[in-house]
C-alpha cells in the first residue's frame, strides 16, 4: 500500500540502524508513548536492532490499559440493564473490571455489541428506537474528534436514546506527570503521530522547554520510528532539547484545527483518574453540560465505586516506563492474553501483550 | 487505539447532511466520513481512524522525507558492497 509499504523498507532501515550506530556514544533511555508504536517496534525487533546504548520503555499511550476500574464496573452496570444496547470498541470487552468484565456481562445475558467507528452505534439507535444505546466514548485526542461528531450527529438527529459513557484521556499532562516524578528515568520521548495529527505539537515544545527534553512526532511505521530514534538522539548527543515532526506527511505544527474545535464544541477539560497511575489533574474529557441528554453518567444513575488493582499486577510500573513486562513475576503464568491480570496483556496496544506475542522466548519457561 | 491508516479518495459524496468519501486501503474501498477534513478531495490520501479521516496527507512532504531516506538507504548498500 502507498505510504506504508515506503516506509517498511529494509534498506531504508538498515541505513538508519548504521546511522544511529555511528552517532551514540552514551547509553540513553527513550520513550516511545503510544501503545501503536510499541507494537511497531516488537513486531519488527526494532529494540533489539538498534545499538545496545539505546534503550526503549514504553509509555500509557493505550486508552484500554488506563480506562481505570470504575469506568468499566460503570460499563457492566449499563450493560447489564435489559432496556440497554452497550456499544464498544472490540478491545474494551475483555479487561478486567474489579469483578468481572464485559464478555461476562454478555454471558449474562447483557446485549453488548462490538463496533468500529461510533457511527455503527449510531445506526444501531436509529433502528432501536425502543432501546437506550450506550457507546463507550474512550480513546486520546485521536479518537475524541470522532467520538464529538457521533454525539453531534445524534444531537442534530434528534436520537433521544443514544448516550455515551465518555472516558477521554489527553496525552501532554500525562508526559508532565512522567517528567516530574523523581523515579523519571526518560531522557527522550517519541510523541503519538495520530495524537499530534489532531493537536498539533505546540503542547509538546512547551514540555520540550520546560523540561529540557528532546521530543520527537513519530509516525508507525519502523522507518518512521528508527527515524525518531535517529532524532532523539542526534539531539541527546549534541546536548539539545527541541520538539521536532518526523511524522510530517500527515502532522502540523498546529494540527487538525476543524477536528479540535468539533473536540472543544463537545468535551470539556477534567481531572481524570488514570488505571495504574492515578488522578492526573485536568488529564480528560468528559461531555459539556449541555450534551447532558447524551451523557449516560446523567441518564443512568449509577452507584459510585472505587476500586483497586490486583497486588500482583506492575501495570502502574510498566507504564510508566519504570518497569518492562517481562520483570513481571506473573508475566506469561499467571498472565497471559487470554487470562489477563492487568490491562495491559489485554489490549492489542499494551506493552505486555506486545512482549507476549513478540518477546515470550525470552522468559525462561 | 490510534491505529490510523491512509487510503486514497474515490469518490466524494453528500449523504445524511455530511460529507462522505469512499477510501480505497489496499484493494479494500470503505466509506469514510470527511466531516474533520473538509479539503480533501478525489485523489488525496487521508488518513482514517474510526470510520473518520484525519488528516489529508502531504503527498509532496512524504515524497521529499522519502527521498531523503532513499538516498540514505542506497548509499548505505554502496558501501556494504549490497546490490
Amino acid at each position: 500500500m502507498k505510504y506504508i509499504d515506503e516506509y517498511r523498507d529494509e534498506r531504508i532501515a538498515r541505513a538508519l540502524v548504521a546511522d544511529l550506530a555511528r552517532r551514540v556514544t552514551r547509553p540513553w533511555l527513550l520513550m516511545e508513548i503510544c501503545g501503536g508504536q510499541t507494537h511497531t517496534l516488537m513486531r519488527y525487533g526494532i529494540d533489539e536492532l538498534i545499538p545496545p546504548q539505546i534503550t526503549l520503555v514504553h509509555g500509557p499511550g493505550c486508552p484500554v490499559c488506563v480506562t481505570p476500574l470504575e469506568a468499566i464496573d460503570k460499563a457492566i452496570q449499563i450493560a447489564s440493564r435489559p432496556e440497554v444496547i452497550f456499544v464498544s470498541y472490540g478491545d474494551m470487552l475483555r479487561v478486567p473490571g474489579s469483578r468481572s468484565d464485559l464478555v461476562q456481562a454478555r454471558a449474562a445475558g447483557g446485549d453488548v455489541r462490538v463496533v468500529y467507528s461510533p457511527l455503527e452505534a449510531l445506526k444501531i439507535a436509529r433502528a432501536h428506537p425502543e432501546r437506550q444505546v450506550v457507546f463507550f466514548g474512550i480513546g486520546f485526542e485521536t479518537t475524541a474528534p470522532a467520538n464529538a461528531m457521533a454525539v453531534l450527529h445524534a444531537q442534530r438527529q434528534g436520537l433521544r436514546n443514544f448516550s455515551m459513557l465518555v472516558s477521554h484521556v489527553l496525552v501532554p499532562p500525562a508526559i508532565r506527570l512522567l517528567l516530574s516524578s523523581p523515579q523519571n528515568r526518560v531522557q527522550g520521548f517519541i510523541a503519538p503521530g495520530h495524537v499530534c495529527t489532531v493537536m498539533g505539537y505546540r503542547e509538546y515544545e512547551a514540555l520540550s522547554r520546560e523540561f529540557h527534553v528532546p521530543i520527537v512526532v513519530g509516525g508507525f511505521e519502523p522507518v518512521d520510528l528508527l527515524e525518531a530514534i535517529s532524532l532523539l538522539v542526534a539531539q541527546l548527543e549534541e546536548g539539545r532539547a527541541e520538539t521536532e515532526n518526523q511524522y510530517a506527511r500527515s502532522v502540523t505544527r498546529e494540527g487538525n484545527l476543524q477536528a479540535q474545535a468539533i473536540m472543544e464544541r463537545v468535551f470539556e477539560v477534567c481531572d481524570r483518574k488514570w488505571r495504574g497511575i492515578g488522578l492526573i489533574p485536568r488529564s480528560g474529557l468528559r461531555l459539556r453540560p449541555e450534551f447532558a441528554a447524551h451523557d449516560a453518567e446523567k441518564v443512568f444513575q449509577l452507584e459510585e465505586l472505587t476500586a483497586e488493582e490486583p497486588a500482583e499486577c506492575l501495570s502502574a510500573q510498566v507504564l510508566q516506563g519504570l518497569k518492562k513486562p517481562t520483570d513481571c513475576p506473573a508475566f506469561g503464568r499467571r498472565c497471559t492474553p487470554a487470562m489477563p491480570l492487568g490491562a495491559p496483556m489485554v489490549s492489542a496496544e499494551g506493552a505486555c501483550a506486545a512482549y507476549y506475542l513478540y518477546r515470550r522466548q525470552a522468559v525462561a519457561p | 487505539m490510534c491505529l490510523a491508516v491512509p487510503g486514497k479518495v474515490l469518490e466524494v459524496e453528500e449523504r445524511d447532511g455530511s460529507r462522505v468519501a469512499r477510501v480505497e486501503f489496499g484493494g479494500i474501498t470503505r466509506l469514510v466520513q470527511l466531516d474533520l477534513v473538509p479539503e480533501a478531495r478525489v485523489g488525496d490520501y487521508v488518513i482514517t481512524h474510526v470510520g473518520f479521516a484525519i488528516s489529508r496527507l502531504d503527498a509532496e512532504e512524504a515524497d521529499r522525507t522519502l527521498r531523503i531516506l532513499k538516498a540514505m538507504g542506497l548509499l548505505e548498500s554502496e558501501e556494504r558492497g549490497a546490490p
